[in-house]
């Protein structure tokens, strides 16, 4: 059990909400979360649909741990067709309201259609309701969640929203949560607005339940928060530096993507990274960081609490901002500054809270900013474009600038809302795109770390960290360490992963437990929660079915094997300086080997063996 | 048998709800924030998180102001503890306490607050931060002196 094995549907075009009950079959085949709603999505959507039109759906889903004492047991996920890659968009999210759904009595809510005019979803337990959204159409995200508070006078409803990007059709806006937690990949903020839906508010007080047996699943959450907190990564370095832990190591790997990947070390990274913000400022004395912070039943809390120096250009005249917020993760330090060559860490500080204040993925924009700044130095953007600013590489304020007009969609905004593949296409420079299949790479030079190279090629949702991390093991030795510059294995830790992951997000829990479990800490907890047997062996083929769906859907959206590639840039321009000087991603290397073991055929496609072995 | 108390160190927290859950776990079976006796309150813009609970008073207004005596001593913990099936869900306790550690259920008709779980709290349990801690009640700022001896 542990699913509350109820589904919420609202049908946005007739304004209608009805419920139905969990499809148990699916739910023994692929879990909950990513893996049940990717099911769901595509049993009910015509991979060819245009994603930003009334055919598509949109499905907020939460797993059988969320809710629970697991530990980081507070995920859901948003999973949709996306308008940046065209193909699957399944953006996970922490913070505090998928805990909520499950705790009103829902696995998962099913949103089609598309609302005549702007409304939100507000969810009390069984009841649910679609309420004009005039008072909160137009404003920040921040801005909706006050107003949304006040209304209802509920300090402890959770609030999902869209910000103005999304509204002004940004392709890689996303869905923020409790104010600084975001579905933040792939767009799926743009799909939300598409439908004229600005917010799900929601309040549970049912509790969850359904544990299958109760003192084997306290037990078992004991020991993996055990695990958790003795293990160096999880009990110490993501708690004192967040995800930001990294920054110093990649760079002196060699792996920092730097100005649009033309580089791979970064002189600035010391400036920007977790130790930095532990720094007192000269101005105040305080450091950037106030305090890290964990969502949801996470006993990590990698999360990071920052302020913005008060005398920085960005926010001198602007108390709004002089509060604290959710601060600078490694993607987003990465994109916004090492990427864009920038090393002003309150510039970045203020550029990540707008990302959160208007909703849209800091990693796609911190991108598209850096190709934009690549096309301005090229004088394939000029400053008639940008409204007078000089796009260049390491200004801050051009930063803060593009991050002003993307939240708002005005001016220059408009064409950096496009993201990096529409906006270097615009310009006449397709090559200048740093990304997979239309979404923009995450921090990890693939020069540098060969695994993560085919990781990137081959994720479902186009370039990604979080589909297979094999920096785990490519740089922190987690399970075990490999050669981050050899390419011999590196099909199989690539699938390895993806497969893990796959299983860890439909259960509901945070992938950043997996610096510190394996499948066999992780199992136990769901064995102990769900009825049936869930071993290490079913979750990881579980995993593997989910992998095999999404590419399945993917393919028949229109992907084929040449979208399993890098930029050239990275398969031709050999990394300059550092441990991987002269490599280049050796891509061609690993990938037939992946298919293979995959059991696809040569150009990416499900054999009928494959096929059948998972019943897809 | 040596008293001990709740102790809770809002610098410590980190807002996860852990102790929200144990709580109302102990209490009603569910995994259930909203049940919870024990609330962490998060103060966005100051960047804190403070988790709040009854501090069992020795002279407890809501047990003096209960009017059918539903509020008794557990002389092992020295919690205030609610009879459920005395308490008639008057709520005067709730106006009583000062600082609304008391709340009435609508599921179940009657107050609940803080009994110290019989002596072994859960919230402290389930902390993985220590922030809440269960200590020596003559000693609460036992901690904090030795932090304090450890810099003179």
């Amino acid at each position: 059990m542990a699913w509350t094995k109820k589904v919420l549907r609202v049908n946005l075009t007739e304004g209608s909400i009805s419920n139905e009950p969990l499809n148990m079959e699916w739910a023994n085949d692929y879990l909950g979360q990513r893996g049940l709603a990717t099911k769901y999505l595509t049993e009910e959507i015509d991979p060819n649909c245009d994603a930003l039109g009334p055919d598509n759906k949109l499905i907020m889903t939460t797993g059988p741990l969320t809710g629970t004492m697991a530990s980081t047991g507070g995920r859901y996920s948003v999973v949709t067709k996306s308008p940046l890659t065209g193909i699957l968009a399944c953006s996970n999210s922490g913070g505090f309201i998928g805990n909520e759904m499950k705790n009103a009595g829902w696995d998962m809510i099913i949103f089609e259609g598309k609302s005549p005019k702007p409304v939100y979803l507000y969810v009390e337990n069984e009841k649910a309701e679609l309420v004009s959204a005039d008072e909160i159409w137009g404003k920040s995200v921040w801005e909706a969640d006050e107003i949304l508070h006040k209304k209802y006078q509920d300090p402890l409803l959770r609030i999902a929203a869209v910000g103005r990007s999304a509204e002004a059709g940004c392709l890689y806006a996303a869905i923020v949560n409790d104010l600084h937690r975001a579905a933040g990949r792939s767009g799926v903020g743009t799909v939300m607005a598409s439908k004229n839906l600005k917010a799900v508010a929601v309040r549970g007080t049912k509790g969850v339940g359904n544990i299958l047996d109760p003192k084997a699943f306290i037990k078992a959450t004991n020991a993996g928060k055990k695990v958790l907190a003795e293990n160096a990564v999880t009990g110490e370095g993501l708690p004192a530096l967040g995800t930001q832990v990294l920054m110093n190591v990649m760079n002196e790997m060699g792996a920092m993507p730097t100005r649009n990947m033309k580089e791979v070390v970064f002189e600035g990274a010391g400036d920007i990274s977790g130790e930095a913000m532990l720094e007192p400022r000269e101005s105040d004395g305080k450091p950037n960081l106030t305090t890290n912070a964990g969502c949801f039943a996470c006993t990590i809390a990698c999360g990071r609490i920052s302020t913005i120096d008060r005398n920085h250009f960005t926010i001198e005249n602007k108390p709004e901002y002089w509060g604290n917020s959710g601060g600078l993760e490694y993607e987003a330090a990465w994109a916004l500054g090492s990427d864009c060559g920038i090393n002003d860490m309150d510039a970045l500080t203020y550029a990540n809270f707008l990302c959160n204040e208007d909703g849209y993925d800091p990693i796609s924009f911190g991108s598209t900013v850096a190709a934009a700044m690549e096309l301005f130095e090229a004088g394939a953007i000029t400053t008639k474009e940008t409204g007078g600013v000089e796009f260049k590489f390491g200004s801050a304020e051009a930063l803060a600038k593009a991050a002003e007009w993307v939240s708002t969609g005005e001016g220059f905004g408009k064409d950096l809302g496009l993201g990096s593949k529409r906006l270097c296409e615009k310009y006449g420079h397709p090559d200048l795109s740093m990304t997979v299949k239309g979404q923009e790479f995450p921090a990890y030079d693939p020069r540098g770390v060969q695994g993560m190279g085919l990781a990137y090629a081959t994720s479902n949702r186009g370039a990604c960290h979080l589909r297979g991390y094999t920096i785990a093991s490519e740089v922190l030795g987690i399970p075990v360490k490999t050669d981050p510059l050899e390419t011999d294995g590196k099909a199989e830790l690539v699938k390895a992963f993806q497969d893990a992951t796959a299983a860890v997000d439909s259960a509901g829990i945070c992938v950043f437990t997996t610096f510190a479990w394996t499948m066999e800490d992780i199992a136990p907890q769901i064995d102990a929660a769900c009825e049936g047997d869930w071993s290490v062996d079913r979750c990881l083929e579980v995993g593997e079915r989910i992998w095999n769906l999404e590419r399945d859907f993917n393919n028949a959206a229109g992907m084929t094997a040449a979208d399993d590639t890098l930029p050239k840039r990275l398969l031709k321009d050999a990394a300059n300086v550092g441990p991987a000087k002269g490599r280049v991603n050796d891509l061609s290397k690993m990938l037939p080997e992946y298919y293979e073991l995959r059991g696809w055929t040569s150009d990416g496609q499900l054999t009928d063996e494959t096929r059948t072995r998972f019943g897809l | 048998m040596m008293l001990r108390s709740l102790q809770i160190e809002p610098e410590k927290c980190t807002g996860c709800l852990q102790c929200e859950m144990a709580c109302s776990y102990e209490a009603t079976g569910l995994f259930n924030p909203a049940k919870s006796r024990i609330k962490v309150f998060t103060f966005h813009d100051a960047g804190r998180f403070v988790p709040y609970t009854c501090t069992q008073c020795e002279e407890a207004w809501c047990m003096h102001a209960c009017p059918v005596e539903a509020i008794v001593i557990n002389e092992a913990t020295g919690a205030k503890e609610i009879l459920d099936d005395v308490c008639v869900g008057c709520k005067v306790c709730t106006v009583a306490c000062p600082f609304g550690t008391v709340n009435y259920d609508t599921d179940t008709k009657v107050v609940a607050k803080c009994d110290l779980c019989g002596g072994d709290p859960q919230c402290a349990s389930a902390c993985p931060t220590d922030a809440i801690t269960y200590v020596d009640a003559d000693h609460t700022g036992l901690e904090r002196m030795r932090a304090h001896a450890a810099q003179s």
